[in-house]
């Protein structure tokens, strides 16, 4: 906990001494990968189940968000409300119609994707979600309008959603929920042996992820001013937001954010060195996703590294044969 | 008020559609009868081909149906390669690790294409590419008849290869027992490998195929690897005639759903068929019980 | 206190388990033993909450459990341990334990100071923060009897928790048992070493090809024609018979 005041509070004296709107930019994107990061994390670092659509969540926060700025007048904040409400709603849905069936592993992926993919298509053929061509967000500046100005205005609107998260995740992670969510990920009969009502927890985290991808979108759309279909739903985003979770250390407090920082920089780098041709960050993100997965199966955080090191590498691979027979 | 013969049209179309995605979900469902993983990366790997049978008509001038055999022993070995120096290196036997792995491929095929060929949608213009034949009730293309002939040609190939050599014999007792088919000396690693190699062959025979009659670009494979989980799915994860059967069933209905509610919301009928099936009846048709 | 009464288990055309019927009256330590196969580890299955049952009932401390989920029969205080272990593998021990501390704790100073107590009165003090997949057979043994104990279950159901274990092991082991059930916890072991059923046990069931077979103390048990033929093959009891009259001289 006080690693994240420490962090928090150091990160906000930032707009005070850099005035770089590249830097303050940079630094907007890395926490919000960070936090979006972080609500996958929960879900499958935690709780062990991976899925490959969270881009479901943090559309419908952001399609919620808009229309419910543009078309009912509602104010930011109640549309901030609601995208969060939203994105719980869906995260409930889609985890009580797999988890209710048991659904679990590749399945669950499978079925995340399929979700996702659904809402993409469904977004690109409704009016009210602008179609294929998106919506846009009127400006209109102020805090009562949840937009800013000035580029340090969002980064404290991100640093606060950041500081609520981490929080949130820390505390989760330290008492019964967060070791119920570890158990489940470990073994789901021997955590029912136990007492775990397995299907509610999955419900709660995926609920809770949801929530926080939906406040993600919702921050988006003030920010960038613009949704489509393939932004608000497409793979890209899905693996964009697990990607952070995944090369940082998933299931731990400050893997993703290291994640976002390793992913965003890659990401400055290549563009600096292959010019803006698509795809080349993609393909370096594919390659560092195998290698972490290779030498870092817990991320470069190794969250769970300084206990892997206690394993004898030999007794690991056996342990994970026998699992797989 | 619709014409009766359209229907007609669009089932035969979805059929003959049917052969190609059937064939594209063999290479699927065999890894997961045999590996039991879910291969991510099925549809980068279809792609691939496509961009090969592709660049063969452009730079070498081989008409794509010749580039089969040729197509079947790259794709081979890409597949036996991605397995055994990628999969198996990485994925150290936890599942969940190779779900990222073979995301984490995916992303890099995909994406090298990317950057490599760009976003352009690339088609190829044959002399044949527009011919019909007309047998009365129905239109049928060239392209789609000689997919579908050729399709059904492989696929029963594969499943003579599956049901009756010795390798076929030796793939489906790992696919069964792999602690036990080690023990009597079948070489595991080498057949998942194999089999790999052998799903990913198929992709090379179907891109071939579907390259005259689609278009490609980088994201094909992602449209196509997701009706080819469908089929898995639907037909049974790890069942050659789940395969079969699931690819026609698909095929009309992505036909019958393009025909009543448009290109982009017809895709929603077989999506929610996928998610409608994981639910409730995860094996599929022909499956194992999950 | 736990009253199974019929259970009946199908799987396809193999009848798991026949009608079996048992009865666990408060603060014994019962055995449920049987050649491998005869359906043993189904029986705990159902009646744990994992398996439902084909027919027949099981009540606990009054209660109808038959078919309950087993989260729920757990927190009731049914607990059982499996057969081949499960830890939570990157979990350390003490962590593990806590899951089970969990159960009827809230707060995570208290779930881990119970968890730390248990982990001791079972001989894991030294291990609590060893990684559980580091822990050698013996101990993650140790580590599934104390994940159940901290749940503070009031029936433990132990599936062949002495399997694998070298004598010495076992006599390490079987004291803590009966520790345990003095503290006041009500013991069902699933068990194929003799010794430790004979030392531990006050009511034997026998179980065989899904029927139970015999019922009574450990020693009434074994000398059962029934039970000698289960584990010997047909016949057995007469050449056993045979052999005691032959040995006395």
């Amino acid at each position: 906990m006080a690693w994240i005041v420490a962090i928090v509070a150091a990160l906000a004296l930032v707009p005070e001494l850099v005035s770089s709107n590249y830097v303050l930019g940079l630094l907007i994107v890395i926490l919000f990968s960070a936090f979006l990061g972080q609500s996958w994390s929960i879900l499958g670092g935690m709780c062990g189940q991976f899925s490959l659509g969270h881009a479901s969540f943090f559309g419908i926060g952001l399609y919620v968000s808009f229309i419910l700025q543009v078309n009912f007048g509602l104010s930011a904040w109640l549309a901030l409300v609601a995208a969060i409400v939203a994105g719980a709603v869906i995260g409930l849905s889609i985890g009580f119609i797999s988890f209710r069936y048991g659904l679990r592993g590749s399945y669950f992926a499978l079925v995340t994707l399929a979700f996702a993919e659904v809402f993409r298509v469904i977004a690109s053929a409704l009016d009210i979600t602008g179609g294929g061509t998106g919506r846009n967000l009127p400006t209109r500046v102020g805090l009562e309008h949840l937009q800013f100005s000035t580029k340090a205005g969002y980064f404290y609107f991100v640093l606060a959603l950041f500081a609520v998260v981490q929080i949130v995740t820390w505390w989760i992670a330290r008492g019964r929920l967060g070791a119920r969510f570890l158990a489940i990920r470990e073994d789901e009969d021997a955590a029912a042996a136990l007492s775990v009502n397995v299907l509610q927890h999955k419900l709660i985290a995926i609920g809770i992820s949801g929530a926080i991808a939906g406040c993600g979108g919702f921050f988006y759309g003030q920010y960038y001013y613009y949704v489509d279909p393939a932004i608000a739903f497409g793979p890209l985003q899905s693996v964009e937001i697990l990607l952070a979770a995944i090369i940082g250390g998933m299931g731990t407090l400050f893997g993703p954010v290291l994640g976002a920082v390793v992913l965003r920089m890659a990401g400055e780098l290549t563009q600096s060195v292959t010019g803006s041709a698509p795809g080349i960050n993609l393909v370096l993100y594919g390659i560092v996703v195998i290698a972490i997965v290779r030498y870092m199966p817990n991320g470069v955080l190794g969250g769970f590294g300084a206990l892997a090191r206690r394993i004898p590498r030999r007794r690991r691979a056996a342990h994970a044969k026998a699992e797989a027979v | 008020m619709f014409d009766f013969s359209i229907v007609i049209q669009s089932v035969i179309t979805g059929l003959m559609n049917g052969a190609v995605y059937a064939l594209v979900a063999l290479g699927l469902t065999l890894v997961f009868g045999v590996l039991h993983i879910i291969n991510f990366a099925h549809g980068s790997l279809l792609m691939i081909a496509m961009y090969g049978v592709f660049f063969a008509h452009q730079i070498l001038g081989i008409d794509p149906y010749l580039t089969i055999p040729a197509m079947m022993a790259l794709m081979f070995a890409a597949g036996y390669l991605l397995q055994r120096f990628v999969i198996v290196e990485a994925g150290g036997g936890r599942d969940s690790n190779v779900l990222l792995i073979t995301l984490g491929a995916a992303l890099v095929i995909e994406n090298l294409a990317l950057y490599l060929w760009a976003a352009d949608t690339r088609q190829l213009q044959l002399s044949y590419t527009l011919s019909v034949i007309d047998v009365g009730f129905a239109l049928l293309p060239i392209t789609r008849v000689i997919a579908s002939a050729a399709a059904c040609v492989i696929f029963a190939a594969l499943w003579l290869l599956i049901e009756r050599t010795n390798f076929g014999r030796a793939m489906r007792a790992v696919a069964k027992e792999p602690m036990g088919a080690r023990v009597v000396g079948i070489n595991v690693d080498r057949i998942y490998a194999l089999t790999m190699g052998v799903g990913a062959a198929s992709l090379g025979a179907a891109g071939a195929l579907m390259l005259p009659i689609f278009y490609v670009t980088p994201q094909v494979g992602s449209v196509f690897a997701l009706l080819a989980f469908t089929i898995v799915v639907l037909g049974g994860m790890g069942s050659t005639t789940g395969a079969l059967v699931g690819g026609f069933v698909i095929g009309v209905i992505e036909s019958l759903g393009s025909l009543f509610l448009g290109e982009s919301l017809g895709q929603i009928g077989v999506f929610a068929l996928f998610i409608a099936i994981l639910v409730l009846r995860p094996r599929g048709l022909f499956g194992a019980r999950v | 206190m736990l009253k199974a009464e019929g259970l009946t288990k199908r799987f396809g055309g193999l009848i798991a388990v026949n009608e079996a019927s048992l009865s666990i009256a408060p603060g014994e330590i019962a055995a449920l033993i049987g050649p491998n196969g005869a359906g043993k580890t189904t029986l705990f299955a159902m009646v744990a909450g994992f398996l439902e049952p084909d027919g027949g009932r099981v009540s606990f401390m009054g209660h109808d459990i038959t078919g309950q989920p087993p989260h729920r029969i757990s927190a009731l205080g049914l607990v059982r341990t499996f057969q081949v272990v499960k830890p939570f593998g990157r979990l350390s021990v003490l962590e593990n334990i806590a899951v089970g501390a969990y159960a009827r704790l809230a707060g995570r100073k208290e779930a881990h100071a119970y968890a730390r107590e248990v982990g001791r009165s079972v001989g894991l003090g030294k291990e609590l923060d060893k990684v559980a997949l580091a822990l050698t057979v013996a101990g993650r043994k140790r580590l599934e009897l104390a994940r159940a104990l901290a749940t503070r279950p009031k029936l433990l159901l132990l599936d062949e928790v002495l399997a694998g274990l070298t004598p010495t092991e076992v006599d390490d082991i079987v004291p803590i048992i009966r520790k345990i059930r003095e503290g006041g916890v009500t013991i069902l072991l699933i068990e194929h070493v003799m010794q430790a059923v004979m030392r531990l046990s006050e009511r034997t069931y026998v179980i065989n090809s899904g029927r139970i077979i015999a019922e009574g103390s450990p020693h009434e048990v074994i000398r059962n024609p029934a039970v000698i033929e289960a584990y010997l093959g047909p016949g057995a009891a007469l050449t056993a018979q045979q052999f005691a009259g032959e040995a006395r001289p």
